[in-house]
């Protein structure tokens, strides 16, 4: 076996180097070649770690936790394996493990920190048992792939159930991820904010989980974050928000974001209330693996993701703020980030319908853009493959935008005659080629 | 004049921006200078057939369906009489497929309204891609996004369109689709109507002549709306991209 292993590791790599000169992530590829010539090289590699295995799973913030996790493992001075680009289908999971080996085939790590599609659990897990799943939420996504959430849920326990002695941190806050736990039978923990923030009821806005998977009642809800997540309960059946073990409270949301958590006052340097979560997630993650997290805060101060997720860059007098919305959860919570801006700003909104995006854009309709109807947004200018759906999308909640359909053009333009303020949010396939045009633009205007 | 729009079960069947509809309708009445209201019933309320226009009936989960088939039953009578008077419903996806006698899934059969003379079977594998179809009532082709388990049999009624591209009805009669009086059911997302403004405008116009007898619809500026179309249209005119696709879609 050790010839097949230092083959498929060597021939993985090579690939690897050579679709990264033809300008791709090349990660996906090294992936598939290592499988081909070693079907077995998952288990092979993941074997060797000397301490714990993660997988991040979850509708939105898989990435943002499942790095900054790694980083906060690594700042407790353990050496860690991470799929950091975001490649989280299998041959992406693969790649991670074969990549970080030596010529040899050897893995020399302590922890392995892997986010996967929800999708790719059932091909994953057969080969893998982590130690731990952290599941950071389940939203409606990109419907075409999945079916529907009860599609995803029902992989997800499957996988779950091929790995029983795999402990779980779910968002106690999400009635789906609750019951999805209960389900499996599998030991979980649960982290949770467990205070009101927003003022406002629980409204249109809830599309999942509204109503009670165990016995189909409507859910009461005591307060109520966004999406389905809050504190719920059901009136017929008594399911309700279970125990918290990692209870957020004293939040901030603002120009920067703050809690407390196990008597610890954390900070950081975000907008978007969301990554509240993200990042309680990765540190509950941590302190369920035996961690001490005692790095944690300082870790986030120096934490950058550079992956398009609220990255930031400034060409020509411009700010710029890249972020990934590829669904109605996320796209919501990103016009609630853009919206804690208050100054004068331009918009981009890149929309494609690629596999990875969801062939299906009819979920635009289901994001509140009317949110954008304020004085403050200079203007929108939409581009990707779908943006004549996106103006459409646009004009009935009366707000005109201009069409680019390339992005790179549509940046420029912005940047010449803009407001010096430009937000662009993406949808998935274009983020990587949007990111790569900024940092360009960015280096060339030094 | 005035159109009331009744939402059925926004709450469980709210599948791919079906509110985009509702919104669809209620601004194409705005520019017009109709009024237009929209009521979002629950599963325990009541409901009120004689003061509805029109009837929009979303798609849910296969689980959620099954939920609100329980509650149909009770309504089913009202609902037959509203149809059979001219009534207008635009029923998309799981609501086309509950306008039926039954739609068969893997774990049982779920009641259908009986409105419409259909049934619904559940097949292996999912229909899942762009759609357009040509429609005898517009020149313009209607285009969407069809994905569902089920395939839908309408006997002798009349469909919507034909297939021009994508599955349709059950991915083999080459059509999409039903009409049947003033019920229209298709598994056309988009939502279906902001990029077929002539189909939103018929559902429209449908609704105000059973009330105020004939009436002409004042013309709007449609430009985005039907460029949104012919892109759709033209991307699928391509036969080599559309291979293309289909090899993506495999991988």
């Amino acid at each position: 076996m050790k010839l097949r292993r230092v083959l498929a590791v060597r021939a993985a790599k090579l690939v690897g180097k050579i679709s990264r000169k033809m300008g791709k992530q090349g990660v996906t590829w090294a992936g598939l070649v290592a499988r081909i010539i070693y079907p077995d090289i998952l288990q092979d590699l993941a074997g060797q770690l000397r301490g714990k295995s993660f997988i991040v799973c979850g509708t939105n913030g898989k990435t943002t936790t499942n790095n900054l996790l790694c980083s906060a493992i690594e700042a407790e001075g353990k050496k860690i394996i991470c799929n950091r680009t975001g490649s989280n289908m299998q041959n992406g999971v693969v790649a991670a493990f074969v990549l970080a080996a030596d010529n040899q085939g050897k893995i020399d790590a302590d922890y392995a920190c892997i986010e996967i599609d929800e999708a790719s659990t059932l091909k994953v897990l057969p080969r893998f048992k982590p130690d731990f799943m952290v599941l950071t939420n389940l939203f409606r996504d990109q419907l075409d792939r999945y079916g529907e959430i009860d599609i995803t849920m029902d992989i997800l326990k499957k996988a779950i159930k091929m790995a029983p002695d795999m402990t779980l941190l779910i968002n106690g806050d999400d009635s789906l991820s609750v019951t999805l736990a209960m389900e499996t039978g599998n030991k979980y923990y649960t982290y949770g904010i467990s205070e009101k923030v927003f003022d406002g009821d629980e409204n249109s806005e809830i599309r999942e989980g509204r109503f009670c998977k165990r016995c189909g009642a409507k859910m009461k809800y005591h307060f109520y974050h966004y999406s389905q997540l809050g504190d719920y309960e059901c009136p017929n059946c008594g399911f309700k928000r279970p125990k918290i073990d990692f209870d957020a409270s004293h939040i901030f949301v603002g120009d920067h974001l703050g809690f407390e958590v196990e008597g610890r006052r954390i900070e950081a340097n975000y907008r978007g209330f969301y990554n509240i979560y993200n990042i309680l997630t990765a540190y509950s993650a941590g302190r369920v693996a035996g961690l001490a997290m005692d790095h944690f805060q300082d870790t986030l101060k120096h934490f950058n993701p550079e992956n398009g997720r609220m990255e930031h860059f400034f060409i020509d007098g411009t700010k710029i703020e890249l972020n990934l919305a590829k669904n109605p959860a996320g796209f919501n919570q990103n016009i609630a980030a853009v919206m804690e801006d208050k100054t004068p700003k331009d918009i981009i909104i890149l929309i494609n319908d690629r596999f990875q995006d969801g062939e299906d854009v009819s979920w635009l309709w289901d994001v509140d853009f009317d949110r954008f109807q304020d004085e403050s947004i200079r203007s929108i200018t939409v581009s990707g493959i779908r943006c004549l759906d996106m103006r459409l999308r646009l004009k009935y909640v009366d707000i005109p935008s201009k069409v680019e359909r390339n992005v790179a053009d549509a940046i420029r333009e912005r940047i010449k005659n803009g407001v010096g303020n430009l937000y662009v949010l993406v949808n998935y396939t274009g983020l990587y080629s949007t990111r790569n045009t900024l940092k360009k633009m960015e280096e060339e205007s030094r | 004049m005035k159109l009331t729009i009744g939402h059925l079960y926004p709450d469980l069947l709210n599948l791919y921006g079906d509110r985009g509809n509702i919104q669809c309708m209620m601004k194409r009445c705005q520019w017009r200078g109709i009024e237009a209201e929209t009521i979002a019933y629950r599963l325990e309320d009541p409901i009120d057939f004689e003061k509805l226009d029109i009837i929009l009936l979303g798609g849910g989960s296969d689980r959620e369906q099954m939920l609100v088939c329980e509650r149909l039953k009770e309504i089913r009578k009202d609902f037959k009489e509203y149809v059979e008077k001219g009534g207008v419903v635009l029923a998309i996806c799981g609501g086309y497929q509950l306008l039926g006698k039954f739609y068969e899934t893997k774990d049982g059969k779920i009641e259908g309204l009986d409105l419409v003379d259909l049934y619904t079977v559940q097949k292996k594998g999912r229909l899942i891609r762009n759609i357009i179809i040509q429609s005898d009532l517009f020149e313009r082709p209607i285009v969407g996004f069809e994905n569902h388990g089920g395939r839908t049999y309408i006997n002798d009624n009349k469909p919507l369109g034909k297939v021009i591209y994508g599955k349709g009805n059950d991915g083999k009669s080459g059509y999409e689709g039903v009409i049947y009086k003033n019920v229209i059911g298709t598994y056309l997302h988009g939502p279906v109507l902001p990029k077929n403004p002539q189909l939103c405008d018929y559902v429209l116009k449908k609704a105000l002549e059973r009330k105020y007898g004939s009436v002409e619809l004042l013309p709007l500026d449609d430009t985005q709306e039907n460029e949104a179309n012919d892109y759709i249209v033209k991307r699928h005119q391509d036969k080599k991209e559309n291979i293309k696709e289909e090899i993506l879609r495999r991988i």
